[in-house]
Formats: structure tokens, sequence, C-alpha cells
């Protein structure tokens, strides 16, 4: 083999590695995961706010009114939203909770949000500093409207459509 | 005012096969280089080589697809490569040397990618390691101290980190290593509260009790007797840094980096004092030209030259002399890769290791649970400092210490850990990345 085929070889094999790395940097470019901070539009300026989360075929009609996303109004997770499903929301401060609060005044598992015949409850498992809805402590699962604030220790959130 | 709102994570799975395509490349076309250059022809068993390579790593990918489809896409990719890498550059050391250590490599590798598999099939959710927290710090400790029983404890070059049955030795310090990331992230994840909050403030430091203290003291006298023992710098380096890299994630304060780096330093200055074998190598690392450190001093001299003499480009796999420098297979074929692929081959290869690394914080972060954040932030910053703690001695940036550069050096105990370390890293990272958890319980 000639001494140019083993240059060009050998640069060859070099711009390979470089291939592998930078390929590898554009996947980490497009596999940002995690959360993504959306501008929030100012008051009054039409349209171009927070694309809508795309309505679900077939259950359009009945759940018009169905709240689509727990909120978190106050609190150290301020801002933070969740999708709502069909699976019930665990909420304290336990890692395993579905929203997991940094939150001194929350107890580990504080209170639980779930679906019950298409109606959200909300439901006290037994927390330190109890958990309100409006103005009223929670004693037994109570249905939850969209726009009343549910209160866990520091944290308040809200069901929104 | 801003919304936060999560991104929907896809599984990325076919990015990772067309990345590990790339990468069993680099492996091959790495082999078939060697063999133009040994013998003026591509080696006839190639493909068998490069077949059984490829079998390995889609095997684990095929198992990613079932069990944890949302693992990060490119851990394995870049775990391949420099694993392909490795092997081929033993392997033409082989040749140089009429040895025959390339075979063992490989069998390590497929030993090594089998109990990556076992750990990814059977630990579904990494949050069951978290019971185990005494029993691997028991462990942990017992595969420590097992080169100093008498019987099956073998020293070998001066430091007795071996076990020996027969023709088999093995490092139980390098599965130790992975047992004790364990410990420390089971241990401070309960135990940070009284650790992070407690004590007073001081020239804005935020100091500790004295008796909260007693945990990296037990780490710094431990880690100072395999100093003393086993007489391995390297090992005992490691465990305090993990030890007190963990300890810094789980308080954030700034306060245990500096009693560590503190504590670090007095044990350093001790051992340079009271030991012959830390002085020998800190004369080497200073004075390696000189006259009276030259003898001892000839493997991180070669080592320079060797990097020297392959400039920026390097000689071309398989052309340069690698093999002048004793062990260049295990503590200097990171100089042997500086050699043959020059300065642009070995800065791809610290930014691969820089991206595993990321790639492991990354996932630390991501996790939902504090026991995962703190084992991943542990294991990531192992790799990243048995890098520093290889790439600095033999560049003499630091002194130089027995560790292995992560899958690429040639070692079966360490590439069987760094298997394992990177299949629970990716068992996290699928924790890590699943969009919501799937059911609520409770």
């Amino acid at each position: 083999m000639s001494e140019l085929t083993l240059t060009l070889l050998r640069l060859g094999y070099l711009a390979l590695l470089w291939i592998l790395v930078l390929s590898v940097v554009g996947v980490l470019r497009s596999d940002l995961f995690g959360t993504r901070v959306t501008r929030r539009p100012a008051p009054g300026t039409p349209g171009r706010g927070i694309p809508a989360p795309a309505p679900q075929r077939g259950r359009d009609t009945e759940d018009r009114k169905a709240p689509r996303t727990l909120v978190v109004t106050e609190g150290s997770l301020k801002g933070t939203s969740l999708a709502l499903g069909q699976a019930a929301i665990l909420i304290g401060r336990a890692p395993e909770c579905t929203l997991v609060l940094e939150d001194d005044y929350s107890s580990n598992r504080h209170a639980r949000l779930f679906l019950d015949a298409g109606t959200w409850l909300v439901e006290d498992l037994g927390s330190t500093n109890g958990t309100y809805l409006g103005r009223s402590k929670v004693e037994s699962p109570t249905p939850v409207d969209i726009g009343t604030p549910v209160r866990v220790g520091r944290t308040v959130l809200e069901l929104r459509r | 005012m801003a919304v936060v709102t999560a991104v929907e994570t896809r599984p990325r799975r076919n990015v990772e096969l067309v990345l590990l395509v790339v990468s069993l490349g680099i492996a091959i076309g790495a082999y078939v280089l060697v063999g133009i250059a040994a013998e003026g022809q591509v080696q006839a068993n190639w493909m068998w080589v490069g077949g059984g390579l490829a079998v390995l790593v889609l095997g684990v990918h095929a198992v990613l697809r079932v069990v944890a489809p949302y693992a990060d896409p490119v851990i394995l990719p870049i775990t391949t490569a420099i694993n392909g890498l490795g092997l081929v550059v033993i392997h033409r050391l082989d040749l140089a040397e009429e040895t025959s250590l390339a075979t063992r490599q490989l069998l390590w590798t497929a030993i090594g990618v089998g109990a990556a598999v076992a750990v990814l099939w059977l630990v579904r959710d990494h949050r069951i390691l978290a019971r185990y927290t005494w029993t691997a710090a028991l462990l942990g400790f017992a595969l420590l101290l097992l080169p100093l029983l008498p019987f099956i404890g073998r020293n070998i070059r001066g430091a007795r980190i071996w076990i020996g049955l027969g023709p088999l030795s093995f490092q139980p310090g390098e599965i130790a290593k992975i047992l004790l990331a364990l410990f420390f992230a089971g241990y401070l994840v309960t135990a940070r509260d009284s650790l992070a909050l407690v004590g007073r403030r001081f020239l804005g430091l935020q100091l500790p009790r004295a008796r909260d203290l007693g945990p990296i003291l037990v780490a710094w006298v431990l880690s100072l007797g395999v100093l003393v023992f086993e007489r391995d710098l390297g090992t005992s380096l490691l465990f305090f840094g993990l030890f007190v890299a963990v300890l810094y994630v789980a308080t954030e304060r700034t306060s245990w980096i500096v009693i560590g780096m503190g504590l670090f330093v007095a044990g350093a200055v001790l051992a340079w004092r009271i030991f012959s074998h830390v002085q020998r190598r800190v004369d080497i690392w200073l004075h390696p030209f000189e006259p009276g450190t030259f003898e001892n001093a000839f493997q991180v001299v070669q080592g320079l030259y060797g990097m020297a003499s392959g400039g920026l480009l390097g000689t071309g796999l398989g052309e340069g002399r690698p093999d002048i420098i004793p062990f260049a297979e295990s503590d200097f074929i990171f100089t042997a890769i500086g050699e043959e692929l020059g300065l642009t081959g070995i800065f791809a290869l610290l930014l691969l290791y820089l991206i595993l690394v990321e790639r492991g914080l990354r996932t630390a972060i991501g996790a939902r649970d504090g026991f995962g954040k703190l084992l991943a932030a542990g294991l990531s910053f192992t790799i990243a400092l048995q890098c520093f703690v290889v790439a600095g001695g033999v560049t003499r940036v630091i002194p130089l210490t027995g560790l292995v550069m992560p899958f690429l050096a040639y070692g079966g105990s360490s590439l069987l850990s760094n298997w394992i370390v990177v299949a629970i890293l990716l068992r996290i990272s699928d924790a890590a990345r699943r969009p919501a958890p799937a059911e609520v319980t409770g």
C-alpha cells in the first residue's frame, strides 16, 4: 500500500473519531430533557402564547369543562405545571410522589388528587399541617373546582383547564 | 413570568443504534489499521473480532429496548467506542511484545457486558438498591480488606490489592468501589439534613458540629489504612474523593469540600513524609529527567517521549513504538494512544470521557429521588476522578498513582466493575427520563 493511502487512512481514522464525538454532541443538543421554560406573553398581546395541549379526539365534547393541568401558584415550585391524565397524583416530600415538594411545611405523603367518575377529588393523607381547599380544611375526599386554591404546606395548587 | 412545561421525552433507542454503528466502526477501523501496519494487509479475522464485539454491545442494546427504553442514548455508544479502542491498542501491543493480553481483555469485556445485562435485567428500579445500604457497606469494606488475608491476598508489584485463586487474580477493590458508592448514597440521603443544616457560620462557611465530623473522619482513616496496608495510592485517593464528592452533592455545603481538601492535604503530606514509595512517586513527578531518579522515572519519561513523537496527528495506529514503555497496556495506554493517534485523537478520547461523565451528572440532576441522584453523581465522579488521576499522572500534572483508565486499560476487574457502573447509570437515567410515573399507589 502506498504512503499516500496510509496517510489518508490515518487521517480518516482521526476524522471518524471526531465524527463520533460530534454526532454524540449533536444528539445531546436535540435531546435536552426535563422542562422547557417558555415566556408568558404580556397581557393583551394576541396569540403566540403557549400552545394549548392538543385536544384528545373522541372525548372532546364531554371533557370541555374537565381540568387538564395542575398548576403550582405559590411556593418554591411556583410556575410548575403537571398534565392531568387518568392516574391519581400524590403530593408530598417523598421522592415517590408525582409532585415532589421542597416544602418544610408539607408531609412526606401529604395529599392525593384523584379522578372519580369524571371529577377530581382531593384527599388529605393524614398530614401534619393539613390540606386546605379554599379556606376549609379537607377532612374527607372533596371535589375540587377549577381555579379553587388547594393549600399544601406553603404550596398552593390549582386545577386549570 | 415564565411557564415551566414538561417536554415529552422520546426513548431514542434508534439514535443509540446509529451511534453504536459508528462506535463499532471505530473499533473495527482501528483493528484493520493495526493489521495493515503490522502485516501490510487487513487481518483475515477482522470480521470475527468485530462481529464478536458487535454481538456483545448489540445484545446490551436489545436488552435496553426491553427493560430500559428511556435510558440515555449516548452512554452505551461512548462506552463501546472506548472499550473497543482499548482492546485494539492492547492487541497492537500484543503484536509488538508477543503476548496475548487482548484475548483475556476480550473475555473480560464479555463478562463485563454479561454483568451489565444481568444488572439491567434484575434491577428494574434502582431504588431497590437503597435497601441494601448497610449490606453494601459491610460487603464493600470486607472486599477492600480481602487482599490483606494471608492465603488469597497477592502482592503484585508492591501493591497488595489483588486476590488470587490458582491462575485467576482479581482486584476486589474495584467492586468495593461500586458498593461503597451505593453505601455513601444510601447513608447520606438520610443523614444529609443534620450534616447540612446544623452548625455555625464562620468566614462565610457553614461549619459542621464536631460530632457530625465523624463520618468524614472514618472515611479518611479508612482510605489512609488502604494506603498504609495495601500500599495503593490510587484506591485510597478514589475512595476519599468519592466520599467527599457525594457528601458535597448531598449537603451543598462548600465547607465539606474545604474540610475534605484539608484532610487530603494532611494525609498526602503525612504519607509523603513516612513512606518511601510515595516519596519515589513525588520525585518522579518533580524531577523525572535528573540522574538520581531517571531509572525509576523511565516509564513516565518514555511516555512523554512517545506523546511528543506522536505530535498533533500521531504516528498512525501500529506505526509508533509504544511497546517500549513498561506496562504500556495498563497504566500507560493513554500515552500509547497519544503517540499513535496524536493530540487530535487524545482530545477526542478525553471528550468522550467528558461526555460520559456529563451524561452521568445530567442523570443525577434528572433523577426524581435523592438516592438515585447521589448514586449517579457518585458513580460519574469515580469515572471522572479515575480519568483525571491517570491522565494527570502520565502527563505529569500530578504524581503517578495506580488507577486504571476506565474501559481503556488492561484489567479485568476494572472492566467488569465499570460495565456494572454503566448499567446502573443506564438504569437511573431510564427512571430519570421516563415521562411520568406510570401509576401512583396510595
